[in-house]
């Protein structure tokens, strides 16, 4: 028994130490991404391509909230996106002052995420009544509601799409949106709150009469992911410059879907492996030309078959998880055994 | 006071009267049985209570309190807890998630600290994973606290919706069927089970069953219902002589 709780003890110091070296970790990347694009070491094509990654990211991260944690299937996506990558782009070309669009440019983002966080809510109405193939219909239903409504205003440029953004996303902005993303889902998903939507999609009667207040988690859920697809379509927008409804279209909330699943559900360390992977062999393959649409899709179909639940399926790395949360069981017993 | 009063309870779905002019009045520390024929009504009955349906008439009260639509969640809060006739546990999570999730309703720590993890989140954190854990070891499943819950044994997942119930700190315990599937070995011990449970959780008890050994053991008083009305009430060894409840188990005696 003493040899056996030393070595927790000592396994929870080791956890500790580990833990420091993560944030030094990534502020150092940081660093790294604010002197890369100052002094601009990298290719210009490698760094959209990583600030891709970093979208996607983002995008994966908040679909698996709902479709992997909430265990829902929502494949209207790239409608939220659509609404923050508008919202920012209206900001800062017409209303923001040209010369300041740079500094405000993190509001307008962040008025990107809200504008979609609050539509978001517009989804989880329905979702109090609806689950399964009913939710994915409303959900696709909303995606097209979107599209059009942005194809009839003229102010946004109707179907021709909205441009003049100035290239205001970068890496180091990428970088700090995919961390905070990361850092607000892992906080949200290890606490009352995400247990919740948890049991929602293992047995949501169940978790109902086990005291969850699902439409709470629900709508919180649909806000918290809606915002960040929001603040992903805001970062999209400034770095493509140009935006225009069909990019977000039913076939962007598929990519979308592509990566999670291939990431695997109700995982962070998956939608980040999923996203990476996805994006970046896409632009590998880029020189196989029309052959990489069907080489993409059949490592889907071999993936389903041979790890149906994607790379990281329902796993994290240890030391992502809580300590807290990563030997609740064993700081308990060895708590035990010193008392 | 009565721990849960129900009013002339009837039910319909789409017209077809799944329960009618349903009474019951529980006393704390009483242990209660429903029994009847498939499709009486039990089940309904249980689901009336806990605002998974809400009752087309009647009222149902709990320690005073009016019910009859809120929803399941607020009712587990007040103090209803149950377990399922087929086991409905969250599979894929680890048994002491299981019984973490049923903390729900009394954390205190809002959103935003859940989303910093600060403030009241530590401290109401550790208390939630302190209470689960010696909840677990109360009913000697601590050994398994890590495990995948749908990897456990039968009678230990019947074991582990029970204690999740209890994680709810109710008053009053539903229980739908818990000896289903178990010999008559695992039944006996079930009875000792349930009798200690109610001593040291200081619980109401209304259980459903079929296995009449364990109901005409541990059950000071049953209800048979058939078609959803209630045909008996009363004492088990009564229950036992009472023609009505003879002919709806055994078929009608013809002389």
């Amino acid at each position: 028994m003493m040899i056996n709780t030393s070595r927790i003890k000592q396994f929870k110091e080791n956890l500790e130490t580990k833990r420091w070296l993560l944030p030094a970790l990534l502020v150092f990347v940081f660093a790294l991404s604010l002197v890369i694009q100052q002094f601009e070491l990298l290719d210009p094509y490698v760094q959209l391509i990583i600030m891709y990654v970093g979208i996607n990211i983002i995008l994966t991260l908040s679909l698996n909230l709902i479709n992997g944690y909430m265990g829902e299937f929502s494949v209207g996506h790239a409608g939220f996106m659509a609404i923050g990558a508008y919202v920012a782009s209206f900001l800062t070309v017409k209303v923001f002052p040209t010369d300041m669009a740079a500094w405000l440019f993190p509001l307008a983002v962040i008025a990107g995420g809200m504008v979609a966080g609050v539509v978001g809510l517009v989804v989880a109405f329905p979702s109090f009544k609806t689950r399964g193939d009913y939710l994915a219909i409303v959900t696709l239903a909303f995606g097209m509601i979107v599209k059009s409504v942005i194809e009839n205003i003229d102010a946004l440029g109707g179907p021709r799409g909205f441009l003049g953004m100035e290239k205001l996303s970068t890496l180091p902005w990428v970088f700090f949106w995919v961390l905070i993303s990361v850092w607000v889902i892992r906080n949200l998903i290890y606490s009352n709150f995400g247990r919740g939507v948890l049991s929602i999609r293992e047995d949501e009667i169940a978790s109902d009469l086990m005291s969850v207040n699902t439409n709470h988690v629900k709508v919180l859920a649909f806000t918290v992911s809606s915002f960040f697809a929001g603040i992903a379509g805001g970062l999209f927008a400034h770095l493509l410059q140009f935006i225009n409804p069909r990019a977000f279209d039913i076939i962007k909330s598929t990519d979308i879907l592509i990566m999670v699943y291939l990431g695997g559900i109700g995982s962070i360390a998956g939608s980040v492996i999923g996203a990476t992977v996805y994006t970046v062999l896409l632009e590998v393959l880029r020189p196989m030309g029309i052959w990489r649409m069907v080489f993409m899709p059949l490592v889907l179909v071999l993936l389903m078959i041979f790890r149906p639940r994607g790379i990281m399926g329902l796993r994290e790395f240890r030391w992502f998880v809580p300590v807290r949360d990563m030997l609740a069981s064993r700081l308990w017993r060895e708590k035990k055994a010193g008392t | 006071m009565s721990v849960l009063k129900a009013e002339n309870v009837t039910h319909y779905f789409d017209g077809l009267a799944a329960v009618s002019g349903f009474n019951l009045n529980l006393e704390p520390y009483e242990l209660v049985g429903i029994i009847g024929p498939n499709g009486a009504g039990k089940t309904t009955i249980f689901n009336l209570i806990t605002g998974v349906y809400k009752a087309t008439h009647g009222s149902i009260s709990f320690a005073g309190t009016e019910i009859v639509g809120r929803t399941p969640s607020a009712i587990t809060a007040l103090g209803i807890a149950r377990t399922f006739q087929n086991i409905r546990l969250f599979k894929e999570l680890s048994v002491l998630d299981n019984v973490r999730i049923a903390h729900y309703a009394r954390v205190r720590y809002s959103p935003v600290e859940a989303l910093l993890h600060m403030g009241r989140f530590q401290k109401e954190e550790e208390e939630i994973i302190g209470h689960s854990m010696d909840l677990l070891a109360f009913l000697k499943l601590d050994a398994y606290a890590d495990e995948v819950s749908k990897n456990l044994p039968y009678g230990l997942q019947r074991r582990l919706e029970i204690a999740r119930a209890l994680a709810t700190r109710p008053q009053l315990l539903l229980l739908d069927e818990p000896a289903a599937g178990m010999n008559p070995n695992e039944v006996s011990q079930l009875m000792e089970f349930i009798k200690w449970i109610r001593k040291e959780f200081d619980l109401t008890i209304l259980l459903i069953e079929h296995q009449m050994h364990l109901v005409m053991n541990i059950c000071e008083r049953l209800l048979v219902l058939d078609f959803g009305e209630t045909i008996a009430e009363g004492l088990p060894r009564d229950i036992q002589k009472n023609p009505r409840v003879l002919e709806v188990y055994l078929g009608e005696v013809k002389c």
